[in-house]
């Protein structure tokens, strides 16, 4: 009885029906495509893009120097030199991040003592040369005063973890 | 004006005149289906990407409908590499062998009443020598590569086409039996009267081992062993590029519209209307014309091989030969023992 049973069903087509009508239902599903340039998907506030060095409201820079981002840097990504300012306050006079090496881990902002390095939600970047792979510290002052404002926004939506 | 063009006309000599009349014919035929192959390609991306909850091309002009001119257009701009060892000579000639067949059975394909190049009385016949010669494109093609991944391609290709062509032939020799003519416009005309009229119906197990063996005859999945991506990266055409590789996609997707309208012409009556015999709709459907309906009917049948491209995995090659030889020889055979009895029983409606 079973034997008949296999060799109708599978004269029938049967299986190979129910497999059309699956793949027929998935035709008229709502479809799932972003369309990157004109849609974007909803990013977190903990998102880890390009970094940026920030500063104080009063425009002092934040970094002091301190090189806990280049010793906790997994991919060994940055170098810093440092001197002390005419002030004597001690401050980096290079601070370079090598995109290339940089693994994005975020585990220099975390390392951070004042709030300095940060990663940003900026991902859509590219290079023309290798030389614009290095943030030079100039670039990262920059990048931080451009979007200082969502930075900020996002490190107070955070505090409450940290 | 049109006298002016009238007396040049005249003017021509006869035999040129009917010579220049077939070659505008060919033409009128020939460039629809290039631009239906095209489009083929757009909706196949179109359908499967839909089925894969994505949406497909949509960049290439207005809801992506440029995307084949752009295919097109780089495949005619790329060059065709000839690998060092190759036979030049076979390496070249390959694809117009593949694409040559697959265009010339359209002669014989009756469009709407009357509607049909070359009205042979041996259309059928015409139709299976013809099919059968596109396989030797793809044999040439994977000899003379001299790669082992397309002589593979090659020689599955040939054991898949000789055992499927079997099937096929038989399958044909029903609707003969049934229709009692070689000529296709003869065949639409005799299976005339009404939907259950039409051969899908007695023929049922033949229409569907026509169409499998159709699938496997133009190498689609389920059945496409001779390219195999993820076996033999690519089968028969690994080493071709350029217009060399876009013709014999050309001759795969023109095979695949030949497959769909001759099933069409010899079990879904071809451009008989589909409303027909039943009293008040047929009146209403009677001002649209038979050829489109025998387009409706084929696009519907090459929306099934897009479809079963996107539901079904690959059969493994023995599976292949095992349902080839072993389940649709005997199926065919068999049914058309019933046609036989059918016929001399002169059982209706079909072959009273």
């Amino acid at each position: 009885m079973n034997k008949i049973k296999f060799y109708l069903k599978s004269f029938l087509l049967w299986e190979l029906l129910l497999g059309l009508k699956l793949t027929g239902r998935y035709f008229f599903k709502t479809k799932i495509t972003v369309q990157y340039p004109e849609e974007k998907t909803p990013q977190s506030n903990r998102f880890r893009g390009l970094h940026a060095l920030r500063r104080y409201p009063n425009g002092e820079e934040r970094c002091i120097a301190c090189k806990l981002c280049e010793a906790v840097c997994p991919a060994l990504a940055i170098t810093i030199d440092a001197e002390p300012r005419e002030d004597g306050s001690r401050r980096t006079t290079r601070y370079d991040i090598d995109l290339f090496k940089c693994i994005y881990c975020g585990f220099c902002e975390e390392a951070c003592p004042v709030d300095a390095i940060v990663e940003t939600r900026v991902f859509e970047y590219t290079f023309e040369t290798r030389e614009e792979s290095i943030m030079t510290k100039e670039k990262l002052m920059a990048h931080g005063d451009v979007h200082e404002k969502q930075i900020a926004a996002d490190r107070a939506q955070d505090a409450k973890f940290r | 004006m049109i006298e002016l063009l009238l007396s040049i006309w005249n003017l021509v000599p006869e035999a040129l005149q009917i010579l220049l009349i077939i070659i505008l014919k060919v033409v009128v035929i020939a460039v629809p289906i290039m631009l239906a192959v095209a489009y083929i390609t757009l909706a196949e991306r179109k359908v499967i990407g839909y089925i894969q909850v994505r949406i497909g091309p949509n960049r290439v002009g207005p809801r992506g409908l440029l995307q084949p001119i752009a295919d097109g257009l780089k495949l005619v701009l790329k060059e065709i590499i000839i690998p060092t060892n190759a036979n030049r000579f076979l390496f070249v000639i390959a694809p117009l062998l593949a694409l040559a067949p697959a265009l010339a059975c359209w002669a014989v394909i009756p469009f709407a009443d009357g509607w049909v190049l070359a009205d042979i009385d041996a259309g059928l016949l015409y139709v299976l020598a013809l099919s059968s010669m596109g396989v030797y494109g793809l044999i040439i093609a994977g000899w003379a590569s001299n790669s082992k991944y397309a002589f593979l391609g090659a020689m599955r290709s040939a054991a898949q086409m000789v055992s499927y062509e079997i099937a096929m032939g038989f399958a044909l020799v029903g609707v003969l039996m049934a229709a009692g003519s070689m000529n296709l416009s003869a065949i639409v005309e005799s299976q005339s009267g009404s939907f259950i009229h039409w051969f899908w119906l007695p023929l049922f197990p033949l229409f569907l081992v026509y169409f499998i063996a159709g699938l496997a005859e133009t190498n689609r999945a389920p059945f496409d062993v001779a390219e195999g991506e993820s076996e033999i990266v690519a089968g028969f055409h690994v080493e071709y590029s350029g217009m060399a590789f876009a013709l014999f996609f050309l001759a795969e997707y023109a095979n695949m519209i030949l497959i769909s309208i001759l099933t069409v012409i010899m079990f879904m009556g071809g451009w008989l209307s589909p409303f027909q015999g039943i009293p008040g709709l047929e009146a209403l459907f009677s001002f649209v014309p038979g050829i489109v309906w025998i387009l409706a009917k084929t696009c519907f049948l090459l929306l099934l091989f897009l479809w079963f491209r996107a539901t079904f995995p690959r059969y493994r090659y023995d599976q292949v030969m095992r349902l080839g030889w072993k389940v649709f020889i005997p199926i065919t055979i068999l049914w058309i023992l019933v046609i036989g009895v059918g016929v001399m029983a002169e059982i209706g409606p079909w072959f009273d």
